[in-house]
């Protein structure tokens, strides 16, 4: 007998609904740090890429057999009126389908966690938004799993008085908070850390609240919206991009929509691999795309994407932001210039913060916080390539000792493509261009630690020998008077000051310096 | 030799405070130039036949960390060596190491105390004796010799005969600085052993012999061979050494004769005319004298002694090959085995002769 394979289409919401895991939904666990924390990305995206300093409330309540109710609320720039159910009732619907740095790519993870609160709740979402106007807007909604649509269960339009602007978006899961605590406690520090300019507050089911205050106001720019790259794309990207454009020739089309090719880089490519300038790009066949997307990777003359797409935080704020919370005794930070692999432009930024609040180090135990695009990587840091680079410099070539000093590592790695070895996005993979960036930003924050260290030793000796002076000098100056039976008008202050400057250099409390 | 309230040696430590505090007052840190007395700038001088130092000198210097401790401690000594010089009093290395804890000048133990003393000694080119600071006091003199004391104040011009004490007169500072005035005695016999010394004066040597008899007690200290020095160049009395016939015995000879390595920096001390006596290594088996074989400690001292300039001349070198070759020792009690008197009786006069007879 033959059997019939069945094929049905399914809906992307039934896809993430059948493959939860693979999106940190595994466990009640997993499932309760995930949901706060593709909440607070959210909010914190809604924020910052219109140059807001967030102010993020999460308020977390236990209603009982493991059913919690996860409130967040944010001052973003709120969701229109008309794009609200979609925004948090379609999964892979939303404002992040561009090229340019954000914590999420595909507006999904929110979307996931309302998922799963509504699988195992069977409850609806409750999202309050205004963008600032006379209104704001009410929704109850809930996901139409097979369709991949929302369910607008309830609407109302209010008046807003005192013209709030923001997002609140409330709902029930399943959970497990107490097991999960100290992983959603973490990120909320280390998110502290990396957004100083932001201010985190989260209430408990305990009640007990912990805040994160702003240290700063200063935000970084918002990353600008590119155009793809041509070392970045694949076939299905140009296909898009070929039923998008206006472009009716093949130049144009490679000018216009490209980022960073313009005409005679266009010109000299199509000529290289033998394209004809004029042709209809409408008119290539799949063979073709095919051909022009694998020319595009091979062509070495195209310009680097430039990193306008980008949100690095500069050197300044990341020091600012593990100041605020470690409070060290020194921290070097740095920013590399930007570099790009495949097409995908990116940007290191490295700290290495040294003694005060940074605790001693427990045997086999290294310090590391690694951030990518601004979001916090908590798990599996032994496979990620900043534990390769950190095991592999020397650090005894900069004076450091990672078994006895108190030292923390810090690499903010921004791309518009981060380059997560597995779909859990924990940690970052040994791509050559990045690994050789860390290692470098590394490097010169190991430099300016050792420059530290050695002129705090110096000045230690500098003190030691200024005791040492203070103690002897005037003993020789009172007995060689008296031998020589003179008074004993000695100016020891001007004798000392012959081999010390008056004002000994002070070690440097930080340092934030552009590397190169 | 200068006395204790030298204006001299005053001068000199006057000069050594106006040089560091001029330093001082001008605003720099303070130096000061010593004498080097390490190994190799340590000469032997043939004219003086003794041991001086070389021109080498090295500079202390207040800046410097390592050093600022020790300069320190020396200007302490000095300082305190001219309060003992302006009040007329004395003291000893061990008191002065105890004195200074009062200052606030910390020795890490006598010896660096006693180094400093010896620093003091090379700058300024006088023994400590002369800024009143003495060792403790353990050698002594006894035979016809009438002295006037000339220090402290209140016995100066008083005399005394050194027969008058049948223990021996010890030799501290008023001795050894006081002035001969009469003497019958035409020799002197230095005594490594305070036993033998007094064996000789129960059997009558300073009669029999017409000598003057001092204890060394060891290694004569410097106010014993500065009154050695003294009874042979002033009176010009022939100084005889006896020691127990071993290395440390000769060396202990040797010193009064050549002066010590440690003193290179002073002279006036030595007494280049003064013969050793015996017991030499050729004694050993020459009078049959009860022996013991050499410790590895002496072995080694004789080797040591071999390469040492003082021992260059013939006679010298003879006896350490003696000494090596029999591997045997003796001391002077060694004679008892033979009676009581022997030694003065049949050795004594024996070896006078033969050393007379040499010279």
């Amino acid at each position: 007998m033959i059997t019939r394979e069945k094929f049905q289409a399914i809906s992307p919401a039934d896809f993430f609904y059948r493959n939860r895991e693979i999106a940190g939904f595994d466990n009640p666990v997993r499932a309760t740090y995930t949901i706060i924390r593709e909440l607070v990305e959210n909010a914190l995206d809604a924020c910052e890429l219109y140059s807001i300093p967030p102010d993020v409330r999460v308020r977390l309540v236990s209603e009982g057999d493991s059913i919690y109710r996860i409130r967040v609320e944010d001052n973003g720039v709120g969701v229109p009126y008309e794009h609200l159910p979609s925004a948090f009732a379609q999964v892979l619907f939303g404002s992040k389908y561009t090229i340019r740095q954000s914590r999420g790519i595909f507006g999904l993870g929110g979307k996931m966690a309302i998922l799963y609160g509504q699988i195992t709740t069977h409850s609806p979402v409750k999202v309050i938004s205004s963008t600032g106007g006379f209104e704001k807007y009410f929704f109850e909604l809930m996901i139409n799993i097979q369709e991949n649509k929302p369910i607008i269960r309830k609407r109302e339009i209010l008046p807003n008085y005192t013209k709030w602007r923001g997002t609140i978006v409330e709902f029930r899961f399943e959970g497990d908070y107490a097991r999960a605590k100290p992983k959603i406690i973490e990120y909320l520090k280390q998110t502290a850390i990396i957004v100083p300019y932001a201010t985190l507050t989260f209430i408990d089911p305990d009640g007990v609240l912990y805040r994160f205050e702003r240290s700063t106001t200063e935000m970084p720019p918002p990353p600008k919206e590119v155009k793809p790259h041509p070392h970045g794309v694949d076939v299905e990207t140009v296909e898009r991009m070929i039923q998008a454009t206006r472009s009716t020739t093949l130049l144009d089309f490679l000018a216009n929509s490209f980022h960073r090719v313009g005409y005679a880089i266009a010109k000299k490519f199509l000529k290289k691999y033998g394209f004809p300038l004029n042709k209809d790009p409408k008119n290539l066949s799949s063979k073709e795309i095919v051909e022009l997307v694998n020319a595009l990777k091979k062509f070495d003359d195209f310009l680097p994407p430039d990193p306008t797409s980008l949100s690095p935080i500069g050197a300044a704020l990341l020091r600012q932001g593990i100041e605020k919370e470690f409070k060290p005794e020194f921290v070097a930070a740095v920013q590399r210039k930007a570099s790009s692999y495949s097409g995908h432009p990116f940007i290191v930024e490295a700290a290495i913060a040294y003694g005060g609040g940074i605790p001693q180090p427990t045997p086999g135990e290294i310090l590391v916080f690694r951030f990518a695009n601004k979001i916090p990587l908590l798990y599996d840091l032994h496979s990620d390539v900043t534990m390769k680079v950190i095991r592999k410099i020397k650090w005894t070539r900069y004076r450091i000792d990672l078994n006895t000093m108190p030292i923390a590592f810090f690499v903010h790695v921004c791309a518009t493509k981060i380059p997560y070895k597995t779909v859990g996005k924990e940690y970052i993979a040994d791509q050559p261009e990045v690994e050789y960036e860390i290692e470098w930003a590394l490097k010169s924050c190991a430099r300016q630690l050792r420059n530290y260290l050695s002129k705090k030793e110096k000045t230690m000796i500098m003190q030691k020998k200024i005791d040492i002076y203070g103690k002897y000098l005037p003993l020789i100056a009172q007995f060689s008077a008296e031998l020589a039976e003179a008074p004993n008008k000695v100016d020891l202050e001007r004798v000392i000051r012959r081999v010390i400057p008056i004002h000994a250099p002070q070690p440097r409390s930080s340092s934030a310096d552009k590397a190169s | 030799m200068h006395h204790s309230r030298d204006p001299v040696v005053l001068t000199k430590l006057r000069e050594l405070g106006q040089e560091i505090y001029n330093q001082l007052l001008s605003g720099d840190f303070p130096k000061i130039s010593i004498p080097s007395r390490s190994t190799n700038n340590i000469k032997f001088d043939n004219e003086l036949r003794q041991f001086v130092l070389g021109d080498q000198r090295i500079t202390r210097s207040a800046a410097n960390i390592k050093q600022i401790r020790s300069f320190t401690q020396l200007m302490w000594v000095a300082y305190f060596a001219s309060k003992l010089v302006k009040e007329g009093k004395s003291s000893t290395l061990r008191d002065l190491y105890y004195h200074s804890l009062n200052y606030g000048v910390k020795f890490r133990g006598q010896k660096e105390s006693d180094d400093t003393v010896t620093d003091l000694e090379s700058i300024l080119e006088v023994p400590r004796e002369a800024f009143n600071i003495f060792p403790k006091e353990r050698s002594a003199i006894f035979g016809d010799l009438t002295i006037e004391y000339t220090t402290p104040e209140e016995y100066k011009g008083r005399r005394v005969n050194l027969a008058s004490n049948p223990d021996g007169v010890m030799i501290g500072l008023s001795v050894a600085h006081a002035e001969f005035i009469e003497t019958s005695a035409d020799k002197v016999f230095a005594i490594e052993k305070n036993a033998v010394f007094r064996r000789f004066i129960e059997e009558r040597v300073h009669k029999k012999y017409n000598a003057i008899l001092v204890d060394t007690a060891g290694q004569a200290p410097r106010l014993a061979r500065l009154l050695l020095r003294r009874l042979n160049k002033e009176l010009g009395l022939p100084i005889y050494i006896i020691t127990d016939a071993d290395c440390w015995g000769m060396h202990i000879a040797m010193v009064i004769i050549s002066g010590s390595a440690n003193a290179a920096h002073l002279h006036e001390l030595t007494t280049p005319d003064a013969k050793w006596l015996g017991l030499w290594a050729t004694d050993i088996k020459r009078y049959n004298l009860p022996s013991f074989p050499l410790t590895k400690l002496d072995e080694l001292r004789l080797q040591a002694l071999e390469q040492d300039p003082r021992y260059r001349d013939f006679f010298w070198q003879k006896e350490i090959q003696e000494f090596k070759r029999a591997r045997r020792r003796a001391e002077l009690e060694a004679f008892s085995a033979h009676g009581l008197a022997a030694i003065v009786e049949k050795y004594l006069p024996k070896k006078l002769k033969e050393v007379q007879e040499a010279a």
